[in-house]
């Protein structure tokens, strides 16, 4: 078989302000007709950067060496993109290599309907009459999966969902059918049941329109489910490359296995849930629980006459002193708003919910205000819950300050030592700035400022979504380790099944703002009673090729039970 | 210059300052304007504060000894600039207007600043009614030419003609009153976007108070844009101090040496020849207005990444000539690279950069 892309030594450099940042670092890489190509990495590694590059789409401070050799799907042209001009990159762009983004939402242009947007790259080709695009358009909004393509043809981005959207992004790079589609990240956006849809999609790009696929992500199971060959990258440079079957079973570099244990898996967990409920001594289960929602009802009210928006319907769920309630759910499911009314920061509108002791439904600041200091939270995203203009230490001592421990920050720097090192940081961060840290290390910084005041509560709303898996694994076991030594009661809040698994005691699915399964993560990860969760667990994909195929068969008989 | 050793992990305090910090990270064009607006606005600053050093006469002095000055004497030895139709020494009145526009300028930005940026801060943090109330008088004194505004202020004050300070007073004040809405969009602007932040949530999450909220993390993050609004608004206002002077709302003469007053007076000098009088506060109004001006476009074009020119790779020798130069004219990057490859043998290319890129060709 031909190779459609053909990468020879590339390195690529950024000038930015503090000099010449090394992206890739001499990377060679084949792609072959009709295969799929997973290039896994952590953030940094390259791997976004050697993809963009296919197609040329690198910024202006890039500078790039080596060559790039794109064929096209009939072998006929080839060229070398990093010596293409302008009007030579726009001719290949679409013919020879198309891209599918992260972001659906931001890939659209909002103001055109998708039909014209799926037809730009035809009308840029200029040899179409109108009645062939539309023709075209249909047909491959037809194969890409969008009902009733007629109608759609003509409805702006806004009017489909987050993976329909991704459908009209893919149909987009495959209008021409191209020989390479790049996919970057193309389903991180998404929620798990969506996003084995688009897998699904891709697999069919490969099958039925015999596309290369490059697909970049960061997310194992992912590529155990589409890959066929996997190229490892880290800090620019390629690590390991192989046959998907080969990675997985015998991992060859000591940075691959890593990577490749660092994955949390399903059942993990258990022997931590186990060994935990056995520790609790008797008369546990009686305890006043620590926070307490009967038929919690919170409602965003609609503004211009739209309705009122239902973001949690009459909820009900406990948790006990000392334990972790692990709660799941898609995006939209309202899970993050649970989280949001029992620290506080959103208003209650019916139901009740009682956080140490205290009614929230009809809350007022005062009265909450020293139930604060019993209460942690741990936000998604450690790039911004960090003030840019305080010290880590400084951010650190806050709550110490506002609650009267500690004058100021250097009063307070003996605590604050102490809690750094509980989270395992050395304790001269607390001179560092938050952008001076990395993802990992500012998460635990965010862990010891949510623990300074010894909370017998902890939030965590998706304290590792936003890190790489290496990482996501040192701060779930850091998460553990210090549960079990301070025994707060936690909620953690995640859209991954595999990270619940690890951390909780119970866990509490919940769909479109009600509960649509509850119990231990025996019974809901080893047994799901509700078809909604036997569907989100078979739509997660497993970090083995071999199991995942058998998974897949099983995830397609569901859907079309479903159906 | 105090810069730190080159392996310090962070920057010094010296080199973190602002203006220094962007002339440290300028390049090439970008460079040359910042250095030209700050040397003008060096000069007007040295000017304003030694003008009772550098001034051969006082601001209002109209004889040597017991011999009149002579009105309109063209510039000789005496009188570098010349004399103006009342008498005065156009040079030594240009010094000491310096000092009368400094003063402005400080007083106006300075209330303006407190003025605009505490209202935008408790607006744009609070919210509702109060902020619509604010939002929509600043929208209200925008719709007034600020020209008006300042006369009317200015008779409001001091009612048109006064002394140094009444007048520098009212003319700073009514200046004030036109940038106060600057200020408050601005300011009103980020801590809305602030606000929505998740470090902002977590002081809320601790329980800290609104004010400790409101100064030590809102405000501290909001005030990136001001350095640039300040130097622009600097200029504004000595354009609208001459402008306020001109049409004789400014300074009395003897109170205080005052640009617009003079350009004022020069007005009939022009048409009969004597150019002195009118060119030497024109040019002083117009040097000033564009050194503060460059300042502001520069810092403006440098805090964008996206307008930031950087110095160029380190290694540009070894590479394919796909690369611009560092200064190469935004926008038709395409035309440039098309340009530069097409003639692959240009002069920089390395000797072993030539090869790998030719299989492709069609």
């Amino acid at each position: 078989m031909t190779d459609v892309v053909d990468i020879k030594d590339l390195h690529v450099t950024f000038a930015t302000d503090s000099g010449p940042v090394r992206a890739v670092d001499g990377v060679s890489l084949a792609v072959k007709q009709g295969e799929v190509l997973a290039v896994v990495g952590e953030s940094g590694s390259g791997k976004t950067v050697t993809a963009r590059t296919i197609l040329g789409l690198l910024p202006e401070t890039a500078t790039i060496k080596g060559a790039v050799v794109l064929s096209s799907k009939d072998g006929k042209a080839e060229g070398d993109i990093v010596t293409m001009s302008g009007s030579e990159l726009r001719k290949v762009r679409g013919r020879d290599a198309a891209m599918v983004f992260q972001e659906p939402s931001t890939a659209l242009n909002p103001v055109f309907p998708v039909g014209w947007q799926i037809a730009e790259g035809l009308r840029a080709r200029g040899k179409y009459s109108k009645a062939e695009i539309r023709e075209k358009v249909l047909d491959v909004m037809r194969r890409v999966g969008i009902p009733d393509p007629e109608t759609r043809i003509d409805h702006y981005p806004h009017q489909f969902s987050g993976g329909q959207k991704q459908r009209i992004v893919i149909a987009q790079a495959l209008v021409l059918d191209p020989g390479v589609i790049v996919a970057d990240e193309p389903t991180t956006a998404l929620d798990v049941t969506v996003q084995a849809e688009i897998l699904d999609l891709l697999r069919r790009c490969r099958d039925e329109f015999g596309a290369a696929v490059v697909l970049i992500t960061h997310n194992m199971g992912v590529v155990a489910d589409l890959a066929d060959r996997v190229a490892v990258m880290y800090q620019g440079n390629l690590v390991e490359q192989a046959d998907v079957r080969t990675l997985f079973s015998a991992p060859r570099e000591p940075y691959t296995q890593q990577l490749l244990a660092a994955v949390p898996r399903i059942g993990e967990g258990l022997e931590r849930a186990h060994e935990r409920a056995a520790r609790r001594p008797e008369g546990w289960e009686d305890q006043k629980p620590a926070v307490e929602a009967k038929d919690l009802r919170i409602v965003y009210p609609g503004r211009f006459r739209q309705p009122d928006f239902v973001a949690v319907d009459g909820v009900d769920l406990s948790i006990k002193p000392g334990e972790v309630l692990g709660l799941v759910g898609e995006s939209g499911s309202g899970k993050t708003t649970i989280g949001r009314a029992m620290a506080g920061l959103t208003k209650v509108s019916g139901g009740s919910l009682e956080v140490l002791g205290v009614e929230m439904n009809g809350m007022k600041e005062k009265q909450f205000k020293p139930v604060r200091r019993r209460i942690g939270f741990v936000f998604q995203d450690p790039a911004t819950s960090f003030n840019p203009l305080l010290t880590i230490a400084q951010c650190v001592a806050e709550p110490l300050i506002v609650h009267g421990k500690a004058g100021d920050a250097g009063e307070a720097r003996g605590r604050v030592n102490e809690l750094l090192e509980a989270v395992q940081l050395p304790t001269s961060f607390g001179d560092r700035y938050p952008h001076e840290l990395s993802g990992g290390q500012r998460q635990r910084a965010s862990l010891a400022r949510s623990l300074a005041l010894e909370p017998e509560l902890l939030i965590a709303d998706e304290p590792t979504s936003a890190l790489d898996v290496s990482v996501q694994a040192k701060v779930l076991d850091l998460f553990d380790e210090l549960h079990r030594e301070l025994g707060f009661a936690a909620l953690f809040i995640s859209h991954d099944l595999a990270v619940v698994d690890m951390l909780a005691d119970r866990i509490v699915v919940l769909h479109r703002g009600k509960v649509a399964e509850e119990g231990t993560g025996d019974q809901v990860l080893g047994n799901p009673q509700q078809p909604y969760t036997q569907r989100l667990l078979a739509s997660l994909p497993v970090p083995d090729p071999v199991a995942q195929a058998e998974r897949r068969a099983q995830w397609e008989e569901l859907r079309a039970a479903g159906e | 210059m105090t810069t730190a050793p080159a392996t310090a992990p962070r920057r010094s305090l010296w080199a973190r300052l602002p203006i220094v910090s962007q002339l440290r990270s300028s390049v090439g064009l970008q460079r040359g304007m910042l250095i030209a607006g700050l040397v003008l606005a060096a000069i007007f600053l040295l000017t304003a504060l030694f003008a009772p050093v550098l001034a051969p006469y006082g601001f209002a002095q109209l004889r040597e000894g017991d011999e009149l000055f002579g009105a309109t004497q063209p510039p000789s030895a005496e009188h570098l600039f010349g004399t103006t139709v009342g008498g005065y020494d156009v040079l030594s009145r240009l010094i000491w207007g310096a000092r009368t526009a400094f003063f402005v300028i400080v007083i106006a930005v300075t209330a303006s600043l407190v003025v605009g940026v505490l209202l935008g801060l408790v607006s744009g943090y609070f919210g509702g009614w109060l902020d619509r109330v604010l939002v929509v008088v600043a929208d209200a004194l925008y719709s007034f030419p600020s020209l008006l505004l300042a006369i009317v202020l200015a008779i409001v004050i001091s009612g048109g003609q006064s002394g140094m300070w009444s007048g520098i007073f009212s003319a700073a004040l009514s200046i004030t009153v036109i940038f106060v809405p600057q200020y408050f969009r601005v300011i009103r602007a980020e801590v809305v976007r602030i606000k929505a932040e998740a470090f902002v949530e977590s002081a809320r999450v601790i329980g800290s108070s609104h004010w400790r909220i409101m100064v030590r993390h809102v405000l501290r993050n909001s005030t990136r844009t001001l350095p640039l609004i300040l130097t622009l608004n600097a200029s504004e206002a000595i354009l609208t101090l001459a402008g306020l002077g001109f049409l004789g709302f400014g300074i009395d003469p003897t109170a205080a040496a005052e640009w617009g007053y003079d350009l004022n007076r020069a007005v009939a000098d022009v048409a009969s020849g004597i150019w002195w009088t009118a060119v030497f506060p024109g040019a002083a109004i117009v040097l000033v207005v564009l050194g503060l001006t460059l300042v502001g476009e520069s810092l403006n074009d440098l805090a964008d990444p996206r307008l930031r020119k950087r110095a160029a790779g380190a290694e540009p020798v070894e590479d394919l000539g796909v690369e611009l130069p560092a200064d190469a004219p935004a926008g038709d990057d395409e035309a440039a690279a098309a340009s530069s490859t097409t003639a692959s043998s240009g002069p920089d290319d390395g000797p072993d950069a030539g090869p790998t890129t030719k299989e492709g060709a069609l």
